[in-house]
């Protein structure tokens, strides 16, 4: 690490140590609050754990093997809603894994220096928000024993798939963005992984041993790690803008009003950043009071990722927007049933709660500093956002296929038991990985903050104490 | 254009809604030509019926003089289908060689993205394994395969018998003539509403009656270029 330049930041009127890059502590002692945030587990972590895997074993066990076994008929959907709850879950998992990749890579790609300390817990999102989306294509099959058929392999079918399918760009996409996220996720958790090591025994050391792959933290290993870092954090941003285009592609290329729409890319891609930065950030402040991470994530964070919020809230709106206008002033007979099913039919609570937690919350709220800076506050809102983001989807996927060209063929849909029990036990699936990962990997990038730290000095010039960023080569 | 149909004949149904009495006699044939399972009561009110064929009833005029007419709705038979690219394993696919628009039971994994595509609503899916209650079972027809669970299903035409009197034509070495290729419904249409042929034939009924100046197709404007054709309103001059 060379320094290359020097910038001092003149002090704004608070105190520089309440900033995170500004407070460092001895390298040991912060090890210490990592570590220890991950070996300690009181009874309620273990009751969470055993309630989630309840749920887990009653929803994708239980239920979703009950449909398996009897037939989709289980789940509520009909004609012509061919596609129900399974689908607006399959996007909205989609949508949350856009946040591990938005936060993590898009911050570090332009060194915004209030990613250091959560970069990993977003991360992990990414992955395990993949896995459960993951699932919904198999939950939503109706022969789930045939999904390999999808995949290209060579076979006695003699068949390729149909790559002239957006379900099969679905597919290799999400294969894509899986294998890329763990893998960017796993890069910078290796100095992590090697230091946990040099302090763990048991079980834990062996673990970690493997998994540092023989870390020794040499001038020539990090210059290896931050250029292979630096490469994953630029490749993985086009795979992350693809993966959920595709997703919206899925509806957009399609003939069905509500759904043949040119927009439906970038609307996609924006709303799932709104809703993935949402959860970092409902993540983030439940992970600080169960695992005592105060140190390490403080009111600058909450205040920076509010104002992403903010932005991407206004782009969300912008675009559901321009989408709506236009159906709106088109004034096409099946657009225009479909608008009135929205604004007065009976998803139109469900549409109002949707503007509600979308655009008026977020709009109206976040600009304050001392919203952003709450934890209450910020946990509300985010929530919200994600509700909102829900309904959404869920409006977008069964809204539009029950209206259509033939008003003979109109329907409704609405979920069973079944698909309630089977998108609860995939949150439920959502939740275990990470409480578990919480406890078994570094939740916080240790060296990344130390590294923070190292390039963040109060330095005295005359009587003043002046923060200055030095310029990390 | 590469040329998608190497079969001489070009396969259309023309249905005279001005012949159709909404009898139901073509949904019956269905079912039982194509092994369509009866799914009773409960699911129909579900909104799981599984017809192949349906009748819509749709009413013409204001209380109280209104007309009931009625519509015989399946597969279009598309030829340019926009439920064919989007299933990712080929299992609706264009058949090259009768050129319809073709369903592979046994490929099918059941995506059902096809049936969302699908702007006439024409295609079923199989909620829940199929049941043949006594004595149904004894007329399953054996050219048509049973469908399980999950999978999707349509009107194809009776391609069964459309290969049948080809073969049989062949057999009999002579060429296909008009009338010896016919689907169950319209085999049964009491009415002579449906009428099935050959368009390549210029001697075909259907080949004179595609002239009519009655004629329709559903959703023209979307460019799915149905091989169903329509016959509607001759009675529109007397009200």
């Amino acid at each position: 690490m060379s320094v290359k330049a020097i910038s001092v930041v003149w002090p704004e009127t608070e105190d520089p140590r309440e900033k995170l890059l500004f407070d460092p502590r001895p390298t040991r002692e912060m090890n210490n609050m990592v570590l220890d945030a991950m070996t300690t587990t009181s009874w309620r972590y273990w009751l969470v754990i055993a309630v989630l895997v309840v749920l887990v074993l009653i929803g994708i066990f239980g239920a979703w093997g009950y449909q398996i076994l009897q037939g989709m008929g289980v789940a509520g959907i009909r004609r012509p809603v061919y596609w129900g709850v399974y689908i607006t879950n399959f996007v909205f998992w989609i949508g949350i894994s856009h946040s591990g990749t938005f936060v993590s890579a898009i911050l570090r790609v332009f060194k915004a220096e209030f990613r250091r300390p959560f970069t990993r817990a977003a991360e992990l999102m990414t992955s395990f928000a993949l896995v459960v989306a993951g699932m919904y294509p198999l939950i939503h099959l109706g022969r789930t024993w045939r999904f390999y058929w999808m995949v290209p392999y060579p076979n006695q079918r003699q068949l390729w798939p149909n790559f002239h399918s957006p379900l099969e760009w679905d597919m290799l996409a999400i294969f894509t963005y899986l294998i890329g996220s763990t893998l960017y996720l796993y890069l910078p958790l290796i100095p992590d992984l090697a230091m946990a090591r040099d302090y763990s025994t048991g079980w834990r050391g062996n673990l970690y041993r493997i998994m540092a792959l023989g870390w020794r933290g040499t001038e020539a290993e990090w210059h290896h790690l931050k250029t292979a870092i630096t490469i994953f954090a630029f490749a993985i941003i086009p795979v992350m803008f693809s993966v959920h285009t595709i997703v919206a592609w899925d509806f957009g290329m399609t003939m069905t009003v509500g759904w043949h729409s040119s927009i439906f890319g970038p609307y996609f891609v924006v709303g799932a950043i709104f809703s993935g930065v949402s959860a970092v950030v409902t993540v983030l402040l439940i992970l600080r009071k169960a695992m005592r991470l105060d140190y390490f994530l403080r009111a600058e964070h909450f205040d920076a990722l509010g104002k992403i919020i903010l932005v991407f809230s206004a782009a969300w709106t912008y675009f559901f927007f321009a989408d709506y206008l236009t159906e709106w002033y088109g004034g096409e007979a099946v657009g225009k049933e479909l608008l009135t099913l929205q604004a007065r039919g009976p998803v139109a609570p469900l549409w109002y709660l949707m503007l509600i937690f979308n655009v008026a919350i977020p709009l109206l709220t976040l600009w304050n500093k001392r919203i952003r800076t709450s934890v209450r506050g910020m946990l509300l809102i985010t929530l919200g956002i994600n509700v909102g983001m829900y309904i959404e989807r869920y409006i977008i996927v069964t809204g539009a296929l029950s209206r259509n060209r033939l008003p003979f063929n109109w329907g409704a849909y609405n979920p069973t038991l079944i698909e309630i029990l089977i998108s609860i036990g995939s949150l439920s699936t959502f939740v275990l990985l990470y409480a578990l990962a919480s406890r078994v990997l570094p939740l916080i990038p240790v060296w990344e903050v130390q590294e923070g730290q190292l390039s963040h000095r109060l330095r005295r010039i005359g009587r003043q104490l002046a923060p200055s960023v030095s310029e990390l080569d | 254009m590469e040329q998608i149909g190497q079969d001489e004949h070009r396969w259309i149904m023309v249905i005279d809604l001005d012949r159709c009495t909404g009898c139901q006699a073509c949904v019956v044939a269905c079912h039982a030509e194509n092994n369509v399972p009866i799914v009773g009561d409960e699911e129909v009110r579900n909104g799981r019926a599984m017809h192949w064929l349906h009748i819509e009833r749709i009413w013409i005029g204001e209380y109280p003089n209104v007309r009931a007419k009625f519509m015989p709705l399946m597969c279009q038979q598309c030829q340019k289908a926009p439920c064919e690219p989007v299933c990712p394993v080929f299992a609706t696919y264009h058949n090259a060689v009768e050129n319809v628009n073709a369903q592979i039971y046994n490929r099918c994994i059941g995506t059902r993205y096809c049936a969302n595509n699908c702007p006439y609503i024409a295609r079923t899916f199989n909620w829940f394994d199929p049941e043949f209650p006594e004595p149904l079972n004894e007329q399953l027809n054996p050219d048509v395969s049973v469908r399980r669970r999950g999978i999707m299903e349509k009107c194809t035409f009776c391609i069964q018998r459309i290969r049948r009197g080809r073969e049989n034509a062949a057999a009999e070495d002579r060429e296909l003539r008009d009338g010896d290729v016919q689907p169950a419904c319209a085999q049964s249409c009491p009415a002579g509403a449906i009428k099935f042929g050959d368009l390549n034939n210029p001697e075909s009924e259907v080949s004179r009656l595609v002239h009519s100046p009655r004629g329709i197709r559903l959703l023209e404007e979307l460019g799915t270029e149905p091989s169903v054709i329509y016959l509607s309103g001759g009675e529109a001059h007397v009200g």
